[in-house]
């Protein structure tokens, strides 16, 4: 099953581009590993004084601070840098990962007293396919495919994979599109 | 290259073995009651003891792991001990006993895992103190010998008599057949998850065969052997015995060996649960922390003071260098951050799109 998965194609947000139709929510629904709960997050940055969305899925970070603050070794990260969500036997519904993500992304489930986070669809994934929620968005704020067809499709940006949060630098396997040239987005 | 062993959890676990050891001489009055037919299962057993306890050691001195051990036991024997403690026992009934939060997740899932778990508790509650020489039964020599009595057996535990029941009796029947029981309702409830993991994308695409269906396919063949057993000496007088009894003994040892290492071992984790809903309210009675960015109340104080302790000790530096720490901002108000960050960049690169 997991000799399928396509180490060339890699996933690259522009929420820039999100204009918050939430059709990623919908679709992410629709993943087999996530039980039918939507992981994608579609939020308004500051609704009084501006239109802006933003979209986040899992980064799946090189060395996730989620996994490492787990106190029951729920997450774990596979070969291909997929940074999986909590192993329901083990999961304690703690939210340690929930409060220690850098970019907000696992959610704790209070009705199963269970984190769950995004897997980049991984029975998607994992057979060559693409996620849901890059195969639905209509704006472009989220594509999943090769570098070079994100080259040819955005010219003038470049894709970042390195995050500064406070004194830490966070480097990840998903990209941000960036301004062309730049090599990390400071956050914090 | 084998990892470096873990000098306090190792010693810890030969205690914890030694310990089972002097239990096993006391409970079976120096082996008097030990059934030597049982020896391999006691070995089987022993190495389960240390291989979980040296686990357990470890787990805990992970640093989160042992944030949680020591907060929950500090606030458990505060100067609110019994509140805590009847609020522990509820919570333990609730969530380890009922299962709970299993059954919201899925009816048929709850169910079928609170099956394995009656099963497997109570067929260890009976399968340990038989291997350990702590129960054992004899008949009654009197109704043994007079034809025209009701054969009466006597229960012993550590050496005490605990109770007398004739043999074909009410008692009797659950007595004798109690493990037999207990592999129907393991498996029926292993069977359901075995069929679901066959059918289910989700499950396929993310499980292993030595992660999640060699612990099911295990608790099936323990339990269809054990029931061999009596299929046996009831239906078969016993011709197959030495087959059966080989075989059983196989599956059983097989899952011991495994306990410590494979998917068995969360059923010692998942008390920890109950630590961590204590200390979530505990949390709640001293205050709530509020987003720097949303303004709203997002997680308890106690927990955020804790994690960024925690997350430095772990070698991430989430604060900037005027001491402000990403952690008091809620998970949607870092995704705004996120947002706001690569908007100001795009803005100053003079093109909001590229």
């Amino acid at each position: 099953m997991h000799h399928y998965y396509k180490l060339q194609e890699e996933f690259f947000v522009d929420m820039q581009r999100c204009i918050g139709c939430k059709s990623c929510e919908a679709a992410c629904a629709e993943c087999e590993t996530n039980g039918e709960e939507s992981m994608i997050h579609v939020n308004y940055v500051d609704r009084a004084v501006t239109i802006q969305t933003t979209v986040q899925v899992c980064m799946h970070c090189d060395d996730p601070v989620c996994a490492n603050v787990c106190p029951a070794d729920a997450i774990t990260k596979d070969e291909f840098g997929i940074v999986h969500t909590a192993n329901t036997s083990r999961c304690i519904g703690c939210s340690n990962c929930v409060m220690a993500c850098p970019f907000g992304v696992p959610k704790k489930v209070e009705h199963y007293d269970l984190m769950m986070k995004c897997n980049m669809c991984y029975d998607r994934t994992s057979v060559g396919k693409k996620p849901m929620c890059a195969t639905v968005c209509p704006s472009g704020a989220l594509f999943y495919g090769t570098r070079e067809e994100m080259e040819k499709m955005r010219p003038n940006s470049s894709p970042v994979n390195q995050f500064v949060f406070g004194q830490e630098v966070v480097k990840t396997k998903v990209n941000i599109m960036m301004p062309k040239g730049s090599t990390e987005l400071k956050i914090f | 290259m084998l990892q470096k062993i873990n000098l306090k959890a190792f010693l810890v676990a030969v205690l914890a073995t030694v310990l089972t050891l002097l239990l096993v001489l006391i409970g079976s009055r120096r082996l008097q009651n030990f059934d030597a037919a049982l020896v391999a299962y006691l070995f089987g057993t022993l190495f389960a003891i240390f291989g979980i306890v040296y686990r357990y050691m470890v787990w805990i001195q992970r640093p989160p792991t042992r944030l949680y051990f020591k907060s929950s036991f500090r606030i458990l024997f505060s100067k609110d001990f019994l509140y805590y403690l009847r609020y522990a026992i509820k919570d333990f009934f609730k969530n380890i006993v009922l299962q709970d939060f299993i059954l919201k997740r899925g009816k048929k899932r709850g169910i079928s895992h609170l099956l394995m778990a009656v099963g497997c508790t109570i067929a260890f509650s009976i399968t340990f103190p038989l291997t350990f020489g702590w129960i054992h039964f004899t008949l009654d020599p009197v109704s043994g010998l007079d034809p025209n009595l009701e054969p009466i057996y006597t229960a012993h535990f550590f050496g005490f008599d605990v109770m007398h029941f004739p043999v074909k009796s009410f008692v009797g029947f659950l007595t004798f057949g109690a493990l037999n029981w207990c592999s129907l309702l393991v498996i029926i409830g292993a069977s359901y998850f075995l069929q679901k993991r066959l059918k289910d994308p989700g499950l396929i695409a993310t499980q292993t065969f030595e992660g999640d269906i060699l612990p099911l396919l295990l608790l099936i063949l323990v339990s269809l052997t054990g029931l061999g057993l009596t299929l046996d000496y009831e239906f078969m007088k016993g011709q197959t015995y030495e087959f059966m009894a080989v075989t059983h003994a196989f599956f059983v040892i097989v899952f011991l060996v495994w306990m410590p290492f494979g998917k068995f071992f969360h059923i010692i984790q998942r008390p920890a649960q109950i630590g961590a809903h204590i200390y979530r309210k505990v949390g709640k009675q001293l205050g709530m922390q509020v987003c720097k960015h949303t303004g709203k109340e997002y997680a308890t104080q106690l927990h955020i003071a804790d994690l960024k302790k925690l997350t430095r000790q772990l070698g991430f530096q989430l604060e900037s260098k005027n001491g402000q720490s990403l952690l008091e901002y809620s998970p949607e108000g870092k995704r705004d951050l996120v947002a706001i960050a690569h908007l100001k960049a795009r803005q100053e690169s003079g093109t909001y799109f590229g």
